[in-house]
């Protein structure tokens, strides 16, 4: 039996900041998670990645589980969810704009 | 303090350039990840969770007003106002953008620092005893061979793709304070029965996923024949060393697997024909490092404005029974500032604290600093007289704390809170213990007790020789943190003993507390320390503390 294929989001670094980005449906790369494109078909994420991974400007892009929230994607595992906020030792990185940090 | 000849000044500089010839091309796109990613970890470029990583040696941890100045500067310039020292005696600066890398590339080189070699499959930042130059207990100052070594090293064309990366660590007294047994090469100033400073070298430590405690291959070296020695145990482990495992790369393996006899041979069989080969030209050349690494010119003063001070203000007696260490002149202390606030990041310096450091060290210390391991400052010489004026000028600045060497003087890598490769954050873990116990009140009655936290198994926080270990895992999705106590990363190094099965993320505060009860419960009076106390009792106690359920049921 194949094994399921659970949701998932492309995600990298930006080349010149390095922050967290997203690829978005319409191949754009939003800072925010919950404007990533959910992918849930195998093959469209593998070809969605080839993709990314040719980019110049965006380093080290992966595919990262995901899964449906209210407000669009949300991370599954804790490392994603770090990675959407920033450190938890200062107020830093994308939470610095945060309110409802 | 070593500067920079025109030669050095030069190679610098070049490096520099190159490197910002580099990123253009990167950014241009005529280079890609794949090529750029080798250029930039030789230049200590890591990319980590959030963003870019720039890890700047500290060679041998010595620092002058002029370059932590250049730090603070650069902190403010390109970053976030701050900076992480870590445990190999660097410091990592965790937001500069790819851009701005080149520029604190050129600003270093003004103040003669550089990042080469911070990264990568080389010898990385010679480390040295923090106390180096000022320590009652050593035999030499051990910096101008750290600084020979540096030079060697320094883009060696042999040594620039070894099969992983190669730590030395290099102490000049028999107590050490340099974890040379947890490091490929350890070396330990030792004399021998003529009275003539020499190196025990020790081959073969390391943490990481295969803790191991370094093997002496040789007593005693002579001085003079150290350059050729270490040439001699890289050039056999570039070519004995795996290469088509990373986890079995590091010279320790290749001690296991080799085994001492045959490792020892090689190296004996490499040195001699290496030894000739080194004309003379390595110890000119010390002789002249050897000039910079001066004892400043210590003052005389009278010290009763310290004991009047001592004996009147209990705070400043507290940070004085904690902070301060013997110095060879018995008129001197060696001060330890702590960077470990409780509830503050371990290790972590804003501009203004590295600015307050910079004047307090022209002010009393003879303009030298040290960044130690554990990740404190150190101003290694302060004459008696000085130090209440030094703690008074601490206070307020949040660096005033007395707890070196106690339960709060935590060593913690970024853990997942910055790097990549961790599996579970170790700062908030530090925040909350240090916060813990010194609410508790307690620290100062549980005495000296070292606790240290790694995020994975890699091992940077040092965890394997923390009397109290902590390591990060990532357990079916959720942080998990296994305790191993009993290690130990001095002279007599070993590494601790896991104590069972993890504890979650809300779980590990209370199980240190347990573990600290236990020993106060069992400890034969307060002058036995913890680690005495654990050699003494083993286990047992302990993992009865631990696991007061799994005890309930086996005594059911």
């Amino acid at each position: 039996m194949s094994r399921v294929f659970t949701p998932k989001v492309i995600t990298a670094n930006d080349l010149l900041a390095g922050d967290v980005i997203y690829l978005t449906a319409d191949d754009q790369w939003s800072r925010h998670h919950s404007q990533a494109e959910l992918i849930e078909d195998e093959a469209h994420g593998q070809l969605r990645l080839l993709d990314a991974q040719r980019l110049k400007t965006v380093v080290g892009a992966y595919l990262a589980e995901a899964r449906q929230g209210a407000n669009g994607p949300e991370p599954v595992h804790f490392r994603e969810a770090f990675r959407t906020r920033g450190p938890s030792n200062y107020p830093h990185g994308k939470q610095a704009g945060q309110s409802h940090v | 303090m070593y500067n920079y000849t025109a030669f050095d000044e030069a190679f610098v500089r070049n490096r520099t350039a190159q490197f910002a010839g580099q990123v253009e091309r990167r950014i241009s796109g005529a280079l890609t990840e794949d090529e750029f990613r080798p250029l930039r970890l030789m230049n200590g470029v890591y990319l980590q969770l959030h963003a870019y990583m720039l890890r700047v040696a500290i060679p041998y941890g010595s620092l002058n007003p002029q370059k932590m100045r250049a730090l603070a500067q650069i902190a403010d310039s390109y970053d976030k106002g701050y900076g992480h020292f870590t445990t190999r005696q660097n410091i990592q600066f965790n937001w500069p953008s790819l851009t701005d890398i080149p520029k604190i590339l050129s600003d270093l080189a003004d103040v003669g620092m550089h990042a080469i070699q911070t990264s990568g499959n080389t010898v990385r930042n010679v480390t040295a005893d923090h106390f180096a130059g000022a320590a009652a207990d050593e035999i030499e100052d051990p910096r101008p061979v750290a600084e020979l070594l540096r030079q060697w090293s320094t883009d060696h064309p042999e040594f620039q793709f070894l099969p992983r990366k190669f730590k030395i660590a290099i102490t000049g007294a028999p107590n050490d304070r340099a974890v040379t047994r947890a490091h490929d090469i350890g070396l330990r100033m030792v004399r021998n029965a003529a009275g003539e400073p020499g190196f025990e070298v020790i081959v073969g430590g390391g943490l990481g996923r295969t803790p191991l405690v370094g093997t002496t291959v040789r007593d005693f070296l002579p001085k003079a024949d150290l350059l050729p020695y270490v040439e001699a145990v890289l050039s056999v482990y570039n070519m004995l060393g795996r290469r088509d495992n990373k986890f079995k790369a590091r010279i320790k393996i290749t001690l296991h697997e080799t085994g001492k006899a045959e490792l020892s041979r090689l190296i004996e069989e490499r040195f001699a024909e290496l030894r000739p080969q080194f004309g003379g030209n390595d110890q000119a050349l010390l002789t002249q490092i050897e000039a910079a690494f001066t004892t400043p010119v210590l003052r005389k003063a009278d010290t009763a404005a310290y004991t009047a001070f001592y004996k009147a203000d209990p705070v400043f007696r507290s940070w004085a029974d904690t902070n301060l260490a013997a110095h060879k002149n018995p008129d001197y202390r060696i001060v330890t500032i702590s960077l470990k606030k409780h509830g503050a990041t371990p290790g972590d310096a804003t501009s203004a604290q590295m600015r307050l450091i910079a004047d307090l060290s022209e002010r009393f210390g003879h303009s030298e600093i040290r960044i130690s391991h554990e990740q404190n400052v150190i101003l290694p010489h302060v004459h008696l007289s000085d130090l209440p004026s030094l703690h008074a000028a601490l206070r307020g600045s949040g660096l005033e704390t007395a707890n070196v060497g106690l339960i709060s003087d935590i060593i913690a890598c970024p853990g997942m809170d910055y790097c990549a490769l961790a599996t579970a954050r170790s700062i908030p873990v530090a925040q909350k213990i240090a916060t813990r116990f010194d609410e508790l009140k307690q620290e100062h009655e549980i005495g000296p007790l070292k606790i240290k936290i790694s995020g994975c198994i890699n091992a940077c926080g040092h965890h394997h020789v923390g009397h109290i270990g902590i390591l990060g895992l990532d357990r079916a999705g959720v942080e998990n943190y296994q305790i191993t106590l009993g290690g130990d990363g001095t002279e007599t190094a070993v590494i601790g003993e896991r104590a069972g099965p993890g504890f979650a993320y809300d779980e590990i505060v209370p199980a240190i507390e347990r573990i600290i009860a236990a020993y106060l419960a069992q400890r034969r009076s307060p002058a036995e320390t913890f680690l005495q106390a654990y050699r003494r009792l083993g286990l047992a106690p302990f993992k009865t503390a631990l696991y007061p359920d799994e005890a309930k049921r086996d005594a059911a």
